[in-house]
């Protein structure tokens, strides 16, 4: 019953999605869902790490940047072919994503936290700093939009929104089969209690380097998106404000879950659409939100949801044993 | 050499406010084992405070920095009070999470309130004193003097009073301290007040000879927080020898390496030392 | 010899919390270390468990020294152990904590995960069969779809227990099985051991419950301030004049 629920929600929604520049037809809202998306993949790849395997990694934005960069500089300045380019650049992240994992790993709980935050700073430092390779601080310019693929043109809005959309649920699919399998299962079990996974034969290094590095994989799929997208980047992609956003996108949505990412980062690029007026003073709103997430819900939208119909099942069965008894 | 005796000095400069700014995060560090993420923003807002009360309402330097040392200090406090004390049984991500959370409000906050442009803060000693080769301001030279003598106040504090003691032995063992009857409610508030104080009294020290604006405590905290893990976190003699030893190594390195990447030392100086020792340097050891 | 320790020292900045201690666990028998507190039970176990590296001394298990190894290479050797704090997943059920324990016996990776090869859906129903085979050994069946949060602390304790047993061990190290939980749940869990070691697996145990012990163990091994002052059967250490006296003085002393 549930499960044909899901399901139906799962396919309601997808429609939802497809159609929605059809019945929307307003430019301005296609380019954010749009962007929205994009942050989405990012938040996946944070919440992996963060959610599930209890790391809470503060270089998200620099990995995110990497990504974007390195689609920019092969595409601008190498001029590879844009789908090489494409693929290449999620892969570079990951490489980098190995070199700081093996070392910010051996770190735990504060340490580590402070050790990414600094390993993002160094990362936005080099970008702005880096004259000659990233253009500083005026940016790289002139990216190109995703390129053709056969007869089909995905240089128009509408078509990038698909394809973002397509990426999307592809990435939220491999999260799925990756959480509710024994790898996730293990990533959970780190988070738990690391010296416990570890007597049970998990091998906390081998595990926690594969989360983070799938972390820093869709962090740099979500940059290079969002380069080819936009395509303009400065190194303020890199800077500790993206990686708050993003933190606060999974925090709202639901830290360790499978649809916070994605119900956070809409609600909150929705909201701030609506609160417009604040622009830069949103935080007035979301800062606090954060903190008394944190303190009254820490399981966000999701978690709470999930939490209160867990309850309310058990509640039924034990009132479904009771009247048995009676009866 | 004469360059480098005025880079000393500079140091000894920048050094000083670090080492304030690192002594408060250390101490709520040692007794509450948070990593106050936010405390950058009291830094901030500490800036400002001062700034308002000499520029806009006429105030006296000193009486403007004590104004901001009260604001800050009950800040602080309140912040232990409504986000960190009733968190006290939570993970260690939700410390880290709801610090972000007040310390990205903070700085929307002073935005909202001052703008978001660089500002000047006015300092009554000017003056620039000749001293050899080496020229030095007034302004630098208080801060150095102003700093060591809140540094042996803050230890007189620690060493001779009820208070002291209790703070330094909830640092060494939590549970002994509440079972030897200290409150350490108490001890917290106080803890995170002087926390406050000294973030305070570091932003308006520095402040005229830097620029003040929101985003002016990102890098000092970031480096605060580089420097306790040095020191060893919690140790208060090693935020202070942290703090100094980072204020030199920076000016130094800016006028012998490249002033592009001077903010990039600490950063590269955490890696290498977290890299040797996971733990961080004085970690507590065995368990 | 099938499990000992050789001279077994542990030190943390000076304190020697393990002093040369020479142990041999006896094959499918029931071994319990007692002490007074902080005798340095625990921290005994961690050296034999990987979790911390002894100073000097060594472990051996079937002739083989695996003092070096990490826990989760030791556990991969069928040496399993629960902690004193549960430490269990309290928003999942019991089912769903306790597949993860088969997880060193399978080989999945992440491709396989991402892919949902056969091996990968083999080896997920061999792990969940896995924990319905411990959840009726332990007998918890009927609190299998529970939330770990919703179940007693007898229960939780028996969770940890087939977390262990997940790992398909032969040797089972458990850290104080039976604190904090009553009188008559604690003879359920001493009856539960009891069975296990009637199955084949070799149990060390660490507890404080001695009525419990004494008559359980087939041989003990008495810890003060991180030295063996006594080893044997419980009736032997029962009458140990050493035990007696250090058992009086941590008393006279708490």
């Amino acid at each position: 019953m549930a499960v044909v629920n899901k399901k139906g929600l799962l396919f309601v929604l997808i429609l939802l999605a497809i159609i929605f520049p059809l019945i929307v037809p307003n430019q301005y809202y296609i380019h954010i869902l749009t962007l929205a998306f994009i942050w989405t993949i990012a938040v996946y790849g944070l919440n992996l790490l963060s959610g599930y395997t209890g790391y809470l990694s503060l270089a998200h934005a620099g990995f995110f940047a990497i990504g974007a960069y390195s689609l920019g500089l092969l595409t601008v300045k190498v001029e590879l072919n844009y789908w090489l380019a494409f693929m290449l650049s999620p892969i570079i992240t990951c490489i980098i994503g190995v070199m700081i994992g093996l070392i910010a790993l051996r770190t735990k709980e504060h340490f580590f936290a402070i050790y990414t935050l600094c390993v993002g700073y160094i990362i936005y430092l080099i970008i702005d700093k880096w004259d000659s390779l990233t253009g500083g601080v005026r940016g790289l310019i002139g990216i190109p939009a995703p390129a053709d693929i056969g007869f089909i043109s995905l240089s128009t809005p509408l078509s990038q929104y698909y394809f973002v959309f397509i990426i999307l649920l592809l990435v939220i699919f491999t999260v799925y089969r990756i959480v509710h399998s024994l790898t996730g299962r293990s990533f959970t079990a780190i988070r738990n209690s690391e010296p416990l996974a570890q007597s049970l034969g998990i091998s906390p290094m081998r595990n926690k380097l594969t989360s983070f590095v799938l972390s820093t994989f869709y962090a740099g799929l979500a940059g290079a998106l969002y380069a080819s997208f936009i395509r303009f980047i400065g190194p303020e992609i890199a800077y500790t404000t993206i990686t708050f956003d993003l933190l606060t996108y999974m925090i709202v949505g639901g830290i360790g879950t499978l649809s916070g990412p994605l119900i956070g980062t809409l609600l909150i690029v929705w909201l701030s659409q609506n609160l417009q007026f604040l622009q830069d003073y949103r935080m007035l709103i979301f800062g606090p939100l954060l903190t008394l997430i944190i303190i009254f819900a820490p399981g966000g939208i999701s978690g709470t949801f999930l939490q209160w119909r867990a309850r309310r099942k058990e509640k039924q069965r034990i009132n479904m044993t009771t009247m048995k008894k009676q009866a | 050499m004469d360059i480098f005796i005025q880079q000393l000095f500079n140091g000894l400069t920048i050094g000083s406010v670090y080492s304030l700014v690192a002594l408060g995060l250390t101490l709520v560090y040692g007794i509450l084992h948070i990593p106050n993420f936010a405390h950058g923003a009291l830094y901030m807002l500490g800036g400002y405070v001062t700034l308002t009360m000499m520029v806009y309402l006429g105030v006296n330097y000193w009486i403007s920095i004590l104004i901001s040392i009260i604001t800050i200090g009950i800040l602080s406090v309140l912040m232990d009070r409504l986000v960190f004390h009733p968190l006290r049984k939570s993970t260690p991500i939700q410390h880290k999470v709801a610090a972000i959370g007040m310390l990205l409000f903070l700085e929307a906050l002073a935005q909202l309130i001052w703008g978001a442009d660089y500002r000047q803060m006015p300092t009554p000693y000017g003056q620039v004193i000749q001293f050899a080769d080496v020229t030095l301001t007034v302004q630098r030279l208080i801060i150095v003097v102003a700093a060591i003598a809140v540094m042996i106040l803050l230890y007189l504090f620690l060493k001779k009073t009820f208070m002291g003691a209790s703070i330094l032995a909830m640092a060494q063992n939590r549970e002994g301290a509440s079972l030897v009857g200290i409150n350490t409610n108490k001890v917290a508030v106080i803890t995170f007040f002087i926390a406050g104080t000294l973030a305070a009294i570091g932003a308006s020290l520095t402040s005229p000879i830097n620029l003040v604006f929101p985003g002016m405590g990102h890098l000092v905290i970031l480096k605060a927080f580089v420097i306790i893990i040095i020191g060893g976190m919690g140790s208060i003699p090693g935020a202070i020898l942290g703090g100094y030893i980072l204020g030199f190594s920076e000016s130094i390195g800016a006028t012998y390496i490249s002033s592009d990447y001077k903010d990039i030392i600490a950063f590269v100086l955490l890696i290498v030392i977290l890299s040797i020792k996971p733990q961080g340097i004085f970690a507590k050891g065995g368990v | 010899m099938y499990f000992e320790t050789r001279e077994l020292s542990k030190e943390f900045g000076g304190l020697t919390a393990v002093k040369e201690v020479d142990f041999a666990i006896e094959k499918g028998k029931i071994n319990a270390i007692i002490g007074p507190n902080g005798a340095g039970k625990s921290t005994f176990f961690n050296l034999i468990t990987g979790l911390h590296r002894p100073s000097s001394g060594e472990v051996f298990f079937k002739d083989q020294e695996i003092s070096h190894l990490s826990s989760n290479k030791i556990a991969e050797l069928g040496i399993a152990r629960t902690f004193q704090t549960t430490n269990l997943f309290e928003r999942a059920t019991v089912f769903d904590n306790v597949i993860v324990g088969h997880r060193l016996r399978t080989k999945t990776n992440l491709l396989d995960a991402i892919l949902r090869t056969k091996r990968c859906k083999q080896e997920e129903e061999q792990c969940k069969e896995k924990a319905w085979e411990v959840l009726q050994a332990t007998g918890l069946t009927h609190v299998a779809t529970k939330i770990v949060t919703n179940i007693s602390q007898e229960e939780k304790k028996r969770v940890a227990i087939a977390l262990a047993l997940a790992t398909d061990p032969e040797v089972l190290f458990l850290d104080e099985p039976t604190a904090g939980i009553n009188p008559d749940e604690t003879n359920g869990l001493a009856g539960l051991i009891t069975e296990l070691a009637q199955m084949g697996i070799t149990i060390c145990l660490i507890e404080h419950k001695m009525k419990m012990i004494m008559q359980m163990a087939d041989k003990i091994m008495v810890l003060n301030y991180g030295e063996k002052i006594a080893e044997g059967a419980p009736e032997e250490i029962n009458k140990n004049e050493e035990v007696i006296r250090a058992y009086l003085g941590g008393e006279a002393s708490a």
